[in-house]
């Protein structure tokens, strides 16, 4: 537990009117390691990947992405922030390569063809390189989102509900991901329920149930006490 | 590279609208059926036609204007790719200034269908102030476009937004239709009077909108 965290939230909240969505969440991940975010619908994962990514400002609390404060820092963090989310954020109307191009300009990188073609390849998608997005099934959308979102490379990839209309092998594919991600120095946060998949990748779990932590800990530790009983 | 992400945005917006054909085809259809019905309830009388040209061409490009401020921000809608762009983008601005050229590249398309069309239906001869016209309607354009890029932003997230969006952009933008509309006037009359003037209030707006988004943008798409 020493250097800068790769993710620190300290008594983190979002509250819509009365409703906590969230209810201080403190929560720390170190750099190179896996954070298994698990619970069950409307628990608050989601939010609180909002929360980290920038889409939704916490109501209460503070946080900080790799030393930079998630508020004050949001521009720098745009560049170390990679956010696989339930919408796939591609444009249906440009192809698989315009929607990485694209990405890839808008993040100030240089848009190389070579890269743009490395990744499809890594997603399974270089033979519908040039074919619009409309015309692809679900699981197509989400390779493509996943190819969207790794080909910037970032130092902290949150994942949501990544399996989500993948198949066996595009499942294979978030693994290899989140594997490559961490071994690269990079770190995870892996929102999922498919619980047993993401404890096999994770160092460390945090269980929401209605917005409070129920468990953060080891993933031994999580498997000792029972999920039942940690949410 | 700020250049090459207004550039990116721009080429997008309009690769999107090329490849739909939807929105352009329903707002020149929309434009030319306004300058059609005034032509009717004008009747024939050459006259009132040519002095009510101006008025009846910037009225049908405001409606269609309208529309494309509220279409380029819909293209974004659709699995929640503005969210996306917002998250990536390192110069929100150059998001700002593609969207707004691209509604300006939008507009002057529909312009050049609409103002060959209104000479014929208005019985007008452009040949002698067709530079003041050009003048007139890209100065009127990118003004128009300055204000309605930032508003559409403003108002994507609303459900009311095809209310809210011509409720806040006309009030603000009647500067510039005001100069549109006599700067065009001359072109279609004759006669350079009061050109100079207009023309200048045209530039000095388009400055001023053109920089109140590119400053304020960041803000307006916020939490």
């Amino acid at each position: 537990m020493s250097g800068t965290p790769a993710l620190e939230l300290l008594r983190v909240a979002k509250l819509y009117g009365h409703t906590a969505a969230l209810k201080a969440t403190s929560l720390r991940l170190e750099v190179g390691e896996t954070l298994a975010l698990l619970g069950p619908n409307g628990s608050g994962k989601t939010t609180l990947l909002k929360i980290v990514a920038g889409v939704i400002a916490p109501t209460l609390g503070r946080g900080s992405v790799l030393g930079l404060d998630l508020e004050q820092d949001r521009r720098e963090l745009r560049a170390a922030i990679g956010f696989l989310a339930a919408e796939s954020y591609l444009y249906e109307d440009l192809t698989a390569e315009e929607n990485l191009r694209f990405v890839l300009t808008m993040a100030g990188r240089r848009p190389d063809e070579p890269a743009v073609r490395a990744m499809l390849g890594r997603v399974g998608l270089v033979a519908q390189a040039r074919e619009r997005t409309r015309s692809f099934s679900s699981g197509m959308k989400r390779r493509l989102a996943l190819a969207r979102v790794l080909v910037l490379q970032p130092r902290l990839l949150l994942l949501d509900e990544p399996y989500t209309n993948l198949d066996a092998e595009g499942a294979d594919l978030i693994d290899e991901a989140v594997r490559q991600a961490v071994a690269g120095e990079g770190s995870v946060v892996l929102a999922t329920h498919d619980a047993e998949r993401a404890l096999a990748l994770a160092d460390s779990v945090a269980a929401l149930e209605r917005g409070v932590v129920r468990y953060a800990g080891s993933v031994a530790g999580y498997r000792m006490l029972g999920a039942q009983h940690v949410g | 590279m700020w250049a090459d992400q207004v550039w990116a945005v721009l080429r997008k917006d309009v690769l999107l609208e090329a490849r739909s054909r939807a929105n352009v085809n329903a707002i020149v259809f929309f434009a030319g059926l306004v300058l059609l019905v005034f032509s009717f309830a004008l009747g024939p009388n050459r006259a009132h036609l040519q002095t009510a040209a101006a008025g009846i061409l910037w009225l049908a490009l405001i409606f269609s204007g309208v529309l494309a401020f509220g279409r380029i921000y819909q293209i974004e809608a659709e699995n929640g790719a503005f969210e996306g762009l917002l998250l990536v983008a390192q110069n929100r601005s150059a998001i700002y200034l593609g969207k707004m050229l691209g509604a300006t590249v939008v507009m002057l398309l529909v312009e050049i269908v609409l103002v060959p069309l209104m000479a014929v239906l208005y019985d007008l001869d452009l040949s002698g102030g067709m530079p003041i016209l050009l003048l007139a309607c890209l100065l009127g354009t990118i003004g128009f476009a300055a204000v309605g890029a930032l508003y559409g932003a403003l108002t994507m997230s609303l459900r009311a937004r095809e209310v809210l969006l011509p409720l806040l952009l006309l009030p603000v933008t009647v500067p510039i239709l005001l100069g549109a509309v006599k700067a065009t006037g001359v072109a279609l009359n004759g006669g350079h009077g009061d050109l100079a003037v207009w023309i200048e209030l045209l530039v000095a707006f388009d400055i001023v909108f053109v920089t109140a988004g590119l400053l304020t943008f960041e803000y307006a798409v916020g939490e």
